[in-house]
């Protein structure tokens, strides 16, 4: 294949993968290739792994924020929805009772909470990885597909301004990655 | 990406070949490592349908009879509508509530183990995880027919829903009814995102190694993707855990629910405020010996005994005894209360429920909900693999019972002795309650055909952890 940059000026390689032999050395490769001024990167590991993530220089897990906004949402929507059939919509007067009977709000409300809560956290961790994605070249390497059963990557992406395929091939070769792989985008 | 010869592959994995279970303290057999804990469990789903073993090959066949059956009862009762079942005044609510109630009560467990005990890090919940919540979306399923069976227009049951129509009716939400209807589709919907969440990284491993190109295909399109990426993992981790935190108070409220159905009434016997724990104890109880009942038979067929250990049975039974005497108390309570309330209906209400016309039920229940389980005390039965399935077996028909001592045995003598009556099962309330039975061990054992039955990449942690112990804490 051509390492030469596309007609419409898009790099022709996505990056390069190296495999590692354990989670612990390549949490150790990621944070030297880290030091090393690489940014644009990612690892790969059959599990999640302790630490890896921060290791690439991941900060802001913004899902429990995500959250935190649909369950508010899901309270006042909820509790807004009884207070409109009761009160606007429906108004029915039971032993002269009181219209605006929220205690009895309470299960209706909470479920919707949770509800609302539950199904942002699905769509919001699924969005912010971008998720789901129909391609990605990591997968044309065919070892990658250990990615899922006993395989530790790291990809040092080309986008990265360090990014040069011979220093960087010799890089993660000196990290002690194995099977060292441009990967073609 | 397949190797060069799957099928061959697979066969000399020897996804059949008996393995041994490593005892009461390990949640993993030895030798384990991430590719073999994955190619056994992946192996299972991606055996040809003709190895599949035989005791499963005539299980699914009679689980498939019983569906017909229910499909059967189905039918007839959209054409008749709810005479056909034994239900009458004063016996309003019969085999469908209580269906509905056992039901739910199993799915319970499922997502005790999923939920709760990931948050209190009991590592021998990995294994089994996956399986309790498949149990639960099944469980559920089937507790979420019967009250719209029970509807008498069950094509209507939309109506329960809150929506803008043209005849300007809206339900009535300060009803424990209608909050039902909240409380179990929340329930079902929050179980399907937190099964089909644990499943995605699973499936997957199922994509990147499946021997056909279908199942690539399949298995490609629903795991969206995935690629286990470092990043992806971290605001995964994050949302399963936010999940089990949310799947932990809905689980609690959903059975609390359920009780106030009988505990906001007046009548004797539901009247009463010990019902939302207690119906949340017995729940757990319940879906605990489904539990067994299930995986003490599959992980036989299956050869699973080195991820499915005697650790989780022995756990589950413990958990199974320490719920049953949070029953017990439950029932002791009740009986205190009907008592020292000085009402004379709640008195004669538990006189009633002792020796009036169901009183056998009433003997069976302490028989199989209190007496049978002690057993488990003695190390020695909740070792011994046919004892702890027989007795699970007995708290499955011990809760059954229960709450047809709630729901029938309180209902049949009304305030007036004018309006008593008896209730008798009718074919059609045994042909739906067993069509149902049916379809849950038809949806178990297609679950353990096509999906990987035990969480791929949580048992990959616990081999990490296995490995350094030093690390060794659930993720």
């Amino acid at each position: 294949m051509s390492l030469e940059p596309n007609v419409n000026g898009t790099p022709a390689v996505h990056g390069v993968l190296a495999e590692f032999e354990t989670p612990e050395k390549l949490i150790e490769a990621a944070e030297r290739a880290y030091e090393a001024g690489y940014r644009r990167m990612d690892a790969y590991a059959p599990m999640p792994v302790e630490g890896l993530a921060e290791a690439i220089g991941f900060k802001r897990n913004k899902v429990a924020l995500a959250v935190l906004c649909g369950g508010i949402c899901g309270v006042i929507g909820g509790y807004s929805l009884l207070y409109w059939i009761t009160n606007i919509a429906f108004p029915l007067n039971v032993g002269g009772r009181p219209l605006h009977s929220w205690p009895s709000y309470i299960p209706i409300t909470f479920e919707c909470m949770i509800l609302l809560a539950a199904l942002t956290a699905l769509v919001s961790m699924l969005a912010m990885n971008g998720l789901p994605q129909p391609y990605h070249p990591v997968f044309n390497v065919a070892a990658f597909a250990r990615a899922s059963r006993d395989g530790f990557f790291l990809c040092i992406e080309a986008t990265d301004p360090h990014f040069g395929i011979a220093q960087t091939t010799q890089f993660l070769r000196d990290l002690g990655g194995s099977e060292v792989t441009l990967v073609p985008a | 990406m397949a190797t060069k010869n799957p099928e061959q592959e697979l066969l000399d994995n020897n996804i059949l070949t008996p393995v041994v279970d490593p005892g009461p303290q390990s949640i993993l057999g030895p030798g384990h490592d991430y590719r073999s804990v994955t190619d056994r469990i992946s192996g299972i789903v991606y055996l040809p349908w003709k190895r599949s073993p035989k005791k499963w090959l005539v299980g699914a066949f009679i689980a498939f009879c019983f569906v017909n059956l229910l499909m059967l009862a189905c039918g007839y009762l959209f054409l008749k509508g709810v005479g056909i079942w034994g239900i009458t005044i004063p016996t309003g609510w019969g085999f469908a509530i209580v269906n509905f109630v056992w039901w739910i009560g199993i799915g319970h467990a499922g997502t005790l183990i999923s939920a709760i005990l990931f948050l209190l890090k009991q590592d021998w919940r990995t294994s089994i995880n996956r399986f309790s919540e498949a149990m639960t979306l099944f469980a559920v399923a089937c507790a979420g027919m019967f009250p719209i069976l029970h509807l008498g227009r069950p094509w209507l049951a939309y109506w329960l829903m809150p929506y803008p129509n043209t005849m300007w009716l809206w339900p009535q939400p300060r009803s424990p009814l209608e909050w039902d209807v909240f409380a179990v589709s929340t329930y079902m919907t929050v179980s399907i995102v937190f099964w089909y969440i644990g499943l995605i990284p699973d499936l997957a491993t199922m994509r990147d190694h499946a021997p056909k190109l279908w199942m690539r295909q399949v298995y490609g399109v629903l795991a969206l993707g995935w690629r286990s990426s470092a990043i992806h993992w971290h605001r995964y981790q994050k949302a399963y855990l936010l999940l089990a935190g949310l799947a932990t108070p809905l689980v609690l409220s959903v059975h609390t629910i359920v009780s106030f159905d009988f505990a906001i009434s007046i009548i004797p016997g539901w009247h009463t405020t010990i019902f939302p724990p207690y119906f949340v104890a017995g729940a757990i109880y319940s879906g605990f010996a489904m539990v067994l009942t299930l995986i003490i038979p599959l992980r036989s067929w299956y050869k699973m005994q080195d991820l499915i250990t005697m650790r989780h049975i022995e756990a589950s039974a413990k958990l199974m005894l320490g719920t049953g005497l949070i029953v017990a108390y439950g029932y002791a309570m009740e009986a205190f209360f009907s008592w020292y309330s000085g009402d004379p209906y709640e008195s004669f209400m538990y006189w009633n429920r002792m020796t009036g016309p169901y009183g056998f039920t009433y003997a069976l229940l302490i028989l199989f909900n209190i007496a049978i389980p002690q057993a488990l005390w003695s190390g020695k039965v909740r070792r011994n693999l046919t004892l702890v399935w027989i007795i699970s077996i007995v708290v499955n028909m011990g809760m059954w019972l229960e709450r047809f001592v709630i729901v029938v045995v309180s209902l049949h003598r009304d305030f007036l002795p004018s309006s008593w009556g008896i209730y008798i099962p009718t074919r059609w309330d045994w042909a739906t309650y067993t069509g149902t039975l049916g379809f849950f061990t038809l949806l178990i054992f297609l679950f353990v055909r096509l999906l990987p039955s035990v969480s791929i990449f949580e048992v990959r942690e616990v081999v990490h952890h296995e490995k350094h112990p030093e690390a060794a804490h659930v993720s």
